[in-house]
């Protein structure tokens, strides 16, 4: 199973990825794999304040809708606009072109009290 | 959780594997929407070993299957067979089911996975009445279900036999991969398609000769989908113990018949208050148990729905106000506490 080292994980299959101030996030390889195909993303509105643990996207796959939720709290300032034509990088590339939405932190810190990518390694191993 | 004996297969092909209706099941082996797209354009092979498989002969065989099912049985000439339904006596369904008549003697009655126990207890129960014999082969049967508008050239390549005789609903012995099969030109897809009964220790070489041979293997998943574009039922979503047949575009399965079929006269008695109708929505994908809206207001429930394959759109099964089960009427289905847009849509949802 593919798990970046670069970024931090939500036990619900979320990453977290500093990038010039501002925490990209997306959903994991594992996660896209149980979802399967997907084909619509629901990204929260830009500008929006969201706290960590908020539900705040939904990915449908053909079988299912599934709640996405903020890993860290603070305002959404970008969403992945490509996904409306291309939901399908969510699974082709989910740590890369796949991301969903781009927070800007209220508290840096908080993204340290998830967990690494031994710690999610070992979750997924759990998880069977 | 019991397996088919296709299970170690599916796994080696890479299938993801789920429970259903106590089986252990494939959902799909990488993209539910591709093996969809593979039954569409080319052939897909199923592993459906999990249905029940029932026997029933004697000579009184037939009158006990006019008696216990909704369709009328007596139509079928052997090699023939027929989709139909266990009514209960309370204008509800105890199951949806295919009547297969192979020989002119014995009948078999094919039903759902989920329901082979509770159907088995019914049926036994009413053949107390009748001089007929049943046998449930369930364990002992295997089934696959080669779909698609390649599947006759593909079955036509593995038995050596020319099929154009054997029209859609037929069923006919033959030789797949040099196993003896049941085959059944039937399907749940609405492609041209086959049912291949086997026994268990042939399942894995015809299947994997058929995939040999170039039909995808598909899951539960995309049988799901390809059902649903075709607005068919599956049972506990739009057919239950509870819901009235004759209120849902499968009417025509219900036959009024002398003497009467078992139930007849409650579920013919029933006025219909909803109507099981197809929606379309351009945007937003609907799924079970959502509301359909009107104006606002809860006017009925979504019992199946998904984002079509083909169409790209999202597609639904679900209970309307009989007012509103019009094509054309405009709906709306919440999605996640939004609005969108839904047309009443005369089924199958696909052109084919």
């Amino acid at each position: 199973m593919n798990v970046p080292s670069d970024r931090r994980y939500r036990d619900t299959h979320e990453w977290a990825k500093l990038e010039d101030g501002l925490v990209v996030v997306g959903i994991t390889d594992y996660a896209q794999g149980e979802l399967g195909d997907v084909v619509y993303v629901e990204l929260p509105e830009v500008g929006r304040e969201v706290e960590a643990g908020e539900a705040v996207a939904v990915i449908e796959s053909v079988k299912t809708a599934s709640d996405i939720y903020a890993p860290v709290s603070g305002e959404i300032v970008a969403v992945n606009e490509a996904l409306a034509e291309h939901p399908e990088k969510v699974n082709e590339d989910p740590y890369g072109e796949g991301w969903l939405f781009k927070i800007k932190p209220k508290d840096p810190t908080e993204l340290e009290a998830l967990l690494d990518a031994e710690a999610y390694k070992k979750l997924l191993a759990a998880e069977g | 959780m019991k397996t088919t004996p296709l299970t170690e297969v599916h796994r080696r092909l890479g299938a993801k594997m789920v429970p259903f209706a106590g089986f252990l099941m494939p959902l799909h082996y990488g993209s539910i929407t591709a093996e969809h797209l593979a039954v569409r354009e080319g052939a897909g092979v199923f592993d459906v070993s999990h249905m029940g498989e029932f026997w029933i002969e004697g000579p009184e065989a037939l009158p006990f299957l006019e008696y216990t099912t909704t369709n009328r049985a007596g139509r079928l000439k052997p090699g023939r067979a027929q989709y139909t339904m266990l009514p209960n006596d309370q204008g509800g369904v105890v199951d949806d089911a295919y009547l297969y008549r192979p020989e002119a003697g014995r009948y078999l009655l094919v039903v759902n996975a989920a329901n082979i126990e509770k159907d088995w207890r019914h049926l036994t129960a009413l053949a107390q009445g009748f001089e007929v014999r049943l046998e449930d082969k369930s364990d002992a049967t295997a089934l696959l279900a080669l779909q698609g508008p390649k599947a006759a050239a593909i079955l036509e390549a593995l038995s050596g036999q020319d099929l154009s005789g054997y029209k859609k609903n037929a069923v006919f012995p033959a030789q797949v991969a040099g196993k003896k099969a049941l085959v059944a030109r039937t399907g749940y897809t609405g492609e041209d398609g086959f049912e291949i009964f086997l026994a268990p220790e042939d399942a894995e070489a015809v299947f994997l000769a058929l995939v040999e041979v170039g039909a995808k293997p598909a899951g539960l998943g995309a049988r799901d989908t390809l059902r649903l574009e075709m607005g068919y039922p599956l049972y506990g979503h739009e057919l239950t113990d509870e819901t009235n047949p004759r209120c849902t575009p499968f009417a025509w399965a219900v036959k009024e018949k002398a003497p009467p079929f078992y139930g007849q006269e409650a579920m013919l008695a029933a006025d219909c208050k909803s109507r099981l109708v197809g929606l379309v929505l351009e945007q937003g994908i609907p799924r079970e148990g959502y509301p359909v809206l009107k104006d606002g207001a809860e006017v009925g429930r979504v019992t199946s729905g998904t984002r079509s394959p083909v169409l790209k759109k999202g597609i639904a099964l679900a209970w309307v106000e009989a007012g509103l089960a019009e094509s054309g009427t405009a709906l709306a289905v919440e999605v996640r506490g939004r609005a969108y847009p839904a047309v009443v849509s005369p089924l199958p949802f696909i052109r084919r």
